[in-house]
């Protein structure tokens, strides 16, 4: 008998839910860019037949998701960890209400924290929001999973969250792929007020109904073929779900296994069926212990869960916790430096934050690539929370810190002033603030991958689009004073900062100039007259990775780094810095 | 049986890319193979890794700490970083490429003084990958010379390394990397034998 070979194709699990919602026929992507969840939409808007869109935020972006689930089609909506939290005021609604077309939201969580500010667990958040989660564990199964979410979405009448993290979003395994589905529209819009208009009377009659909604998915559970139960030795059987269960497979190759798809309801009568049939169930998880409290409440003997609460688990992480024995690894090489993340060569925003340094501010900061400026040498960056929070807290900051010496200035990014920067502006003008607010507007979305946002002037899908007039909005907010400035001209950013924070009245000021990143074409190197350095260290604080200090204390500048910004021949003072000759070709560069 | 591969070195480097030519060169002698790499902040000239697992059947797609049978480093104190994770009989190929991080270039740290000496005696080949890339006719296939160099640990036919590189690199510098790629192999074969 010849079976035929399957073709299967290498994918990210990124691009194995864009594949699994275009294979579901969805008519439309949203969502807000985020490392690790980035990669779905921009994925999505290369396969056609979807509109594929950024939105300033995740409210938004779910906003619009209901929208196109009332209007009757499919749709599928992208975020990180983080902005759940975003798009948590319509989530929690949106359960009540229900949907129409299926709407199915993929979070990525960063456990670890690769890329993220914290590492908060989307499932504890999901089923606060009454919302269904499925864990898919690899590419393959969030191809599958992300395809049924939809059916289940639309036939429960519930949002969907699938729950994906850090190694299953960037990790790349072998997927069989199958064909669009043109899931035909469940019908154009139709007015349906107690469905859908939130008040009170029509909520209570709601809530009770998506308390039955969810009994209806949890009796249901077992026939959906998410849940999977694999029986080996009985000694131990481990509870997992997500990429844990890839961990548990490798760390305990012959333990029983209960690897859950849905997590939220659980499956109450397959956990206790999985307990009953091992001598000890154990519960292996990453991040909260979440399944362990919920089988603890269903009165499940849970014996073994010692396994770490935080960062990633490794396969080695779960032998150890769960007895066995691992070998000692070898000895590290010590005394090594560190390699954080730094600033490119050639970054406006490197020119705004020298300036601040001078100034000695107290910079309230916010989410993006000029987060690095908290780093030495620049050490100019006194706060990061969340998305927007820069100028928040620079006007709390203000309203007790008063007349000090040191000035307090917000400091934000283009996306992320979009996101939610806006609203602590009007905040700072109608509380009568003196708050000086630095938009750096690199034109892009640098940190996750240059996505467009509403600055840049163009859509996700490559369409131009009406620019968002950043000094336009600010004067229009109230912003006692709004100023453009190049943040490459460093005495002119540093005149404008000074007399800014000296003003009463709320500042607005915009760094225009495109991220290094997008230039990397243009290169007019510069090098260091050795003649004309005196080792005064001053091009060293910029911390740009083109300079170095060599032995003799003089500068150095590596031609194959350097964008020819010019900021280091502006704060060279004994014109040692000059145009250099071609890259030396010999290496390539960082 | 699975064979894990961790790729080591700085944002910018062409791991990512080197990463995904093993993964399908795996994939295509019929192994299951998972790549595991970590995007975002670590993209700014930060440390990155890179997980390339291959086998029947492949289950974490992470190279664990302990458990790596082929290290390729694409700089000198990344090698160093990341070479206790290699298992016992194990391998690692390593570029002599220094990049120095901010710490060394703005003088509070100095770049790491022996390393070679402290990764020969832990058995790892050393090769000047950007030497060779240059020689290859492409300063920028440094990391299909580090490919080149690990394939003589890895039991894939030359064949299919081709195959696979002539797809994914830019059509104008095919014949830089096949050559790229030959050179990393001889510089990498055991000693005493090329």
């Amino acid at each position: 008998m010849v079976s035929e070979r399957v073709e299967r194709v290498l994918l990210s699990g990124n691009e194995a839910v864009a594949r699994g919602a275009w294979e579901a026929g969805v008519a439309v992507g949203v969502g807000y860019p985020g490392t690790p969840s980035t990669e779905v939409l921009e994925c999505l808007a290369t396969l056609g037949d979807a509109r594929s869109e950024w939105a300033p935020n995740e409210k938004v972006a779910l906003e619009v998701a209901v929208g196109v689930s009332l209007g009757g089609r499919r749709v599928l909506v992208t975020m990180k960890h983080v902005g759940l939290n975003v798009a948590a005021d319509p989530l929690f609604t949106l359960a009540y209400t229900g949907v129409r077309g299926g709407l199915v939201i993929l979070v990525a969580d960063d456990p670890g924290m690769h890329s993220s500010q914290n590492e908060q667990d989307t499932r504890m958040l999901a089923r606060a929001a009454k919302v269904p989660v499925l864990e898919p564990s690899d590419s393959q199964e969030a191809l599958l999973m992300t395809k049924a979410a939809f059916e289940m979405s639309e036939r429960f009448d519930l949002p969907f969250v699938v729950r994906s993290s850090t190694r299953i979003s960037h990790s790349k395994g072998l997927v069989e792929t199958g064909a669009r589905d043109e899931a035909p529209p469940v019908g154009g819009y139709a007015t349906d007020a107690r469905k859908y208009v939130m008040m009170p009377g029509n909520a209570r009659v709601r809530r009770v109904d998506l308390e039955s909604r969810l009994e209806v998915l949890a009796d249901e559970s077992q026939r959906l073929d998410v849940d999977r139960v694999e029986m080996r030795d009985t000694v131990v059987g481990v509870i997992t779900s997500g990429v844990a269960y890839w961990q548990v497979r490798e760390a305990l190759p012959d333990a029983s296994v209960l690897k859950l798809g849905l997590t939220n309801p659980l499956s109450e009568d397959t956990i206790r069926e999985f307990a009953k049939s091992v001598d000890r169930v154990a519960v292996v998880e990453e991040l909260d212990p979440y399944l362990e409290t919920s089988l603890r409440a269903m009165g499940v003997e849970v014996e073994i869960t010692s396994v770490p609460r935080t960062g990633e688990l490794t396969a080695r992480a779960v032998a150890e916790g769960l007895g066995r024995d691992v070998a000692a690894l070898r000895e590290p090489i010590a005394g090594l430096p560190g390699r954080p993340p730094v600033m490119c060569p050639g970054c406006p925003h490197r020119g705004v934050f020298y300036a601040l340094k001078r100034m000695r501010a107290i910079v309230t900061g916010d989410i993006g690539c000029y987060t690095l400026a908290a780093l030495p040498p620049l050490s100019s960056m006194d706060t990061c929370v969340c998305m927007g929070a820069s100028i928040g807290m620079a006007h709390g900051l203000e309203l007790v810190v008063g007349e000090d010496d040191r000035p307090v200035v917000a400091v934000i990014g283009d996306s992320t002033y979009a996101h939610s920067g806006l609203t602590g502006l009007v905040n700072a003008v109608y509380n009568r603030g003196d708050s000086t607010i630095v938009v750096l507007d690199n034109r892009t979305t640098a940190m996750t991958g240059h996505q467009d946002n509403p600055v840049t002037g163009r859509t996700l899908m490559g369409e131009e689009t009406t620019e968002l007039d950043l000094a336009a909005v600010g004067v229009a907010l109230g912003a006692a004073s709004v100023r453009v400035i190049d943040p490459h001209d460093l005495a002119s950013a540093e005149e404008v900062l000074r007399e800014e924070v000296a003003r009463s009245g709320v500042s607005l000021v915009v760094a225009k100039a495109p991220c290094a990143l997008l230039l990397k074409d243009e290169h007019s190197p510069v090098g260091v007259d050795d003649e004309a350095c005196t080792a005064c260290g001053v091009c060293i604080r910029l911390g740009c990775p083109a300079i170095s200090k060599a032995q003799d204390g003089k500068a150095f500048i590596d031609v194959a780094l350097c964008v020819g910004c010019g900021q280091c021949e502006q704060v060279c003072t004994f014109d040692a810095i000059v145009p250099a000759g071609p890259a030396c070709d010999i290496g390539g560069g960082v | 049986m699975t064979t894990s591969v961790l790729l080591v070195g700085v944002g910018g480097q062409g791991t990512i890319l080197a990463s995904d030519v093993l993964a399908k060169v795996a994939a295509g002698t019929g192994l299951d193979v998972k790549l595991s790499e970590v995007h975002g902040m670590s993209q700014r000239g930060g440390s990155v890794e890179t997980s390339v697992r291959f086998g029947d059947e492949v289950a974490s797609p992470m190279a664990d700490a302990g458990a790596v049978d082929v290290l390729i480093a694409f700089e000198l104190l990344e090698a160093a970083r990341w070479a206790h994770h290699v298992a016992p009989g194990g391998r690692v190929f390593a570029s002599v490429r220094r990049i120095p991080p901010l710490s060394v270039l703005i003088g509070s740290d100095p770049y790491p003084e022996g390393l070679e000496i402290e990764l020969e005696e832990r058995g790892a080949t050393l090769i000047d990958a950007d030497e060779l890339a240059c020689e290859a006719g492409s300063p920028k296939s440094a990391n299909i010379v580090l490919l080149g160099a690990a394939s003589q640990a890895l039991s894939f036919d030359e064949g299919i390394w081709r195959k696979v590189i002539s797809t994914r690199v830019p059509p104008h510098t095919v014949k830089a990397n096949i050559r790229a790629f030959e050179l990393g192999r001889e510089a990498g074969a055991p000693r005493g034998e090329c």
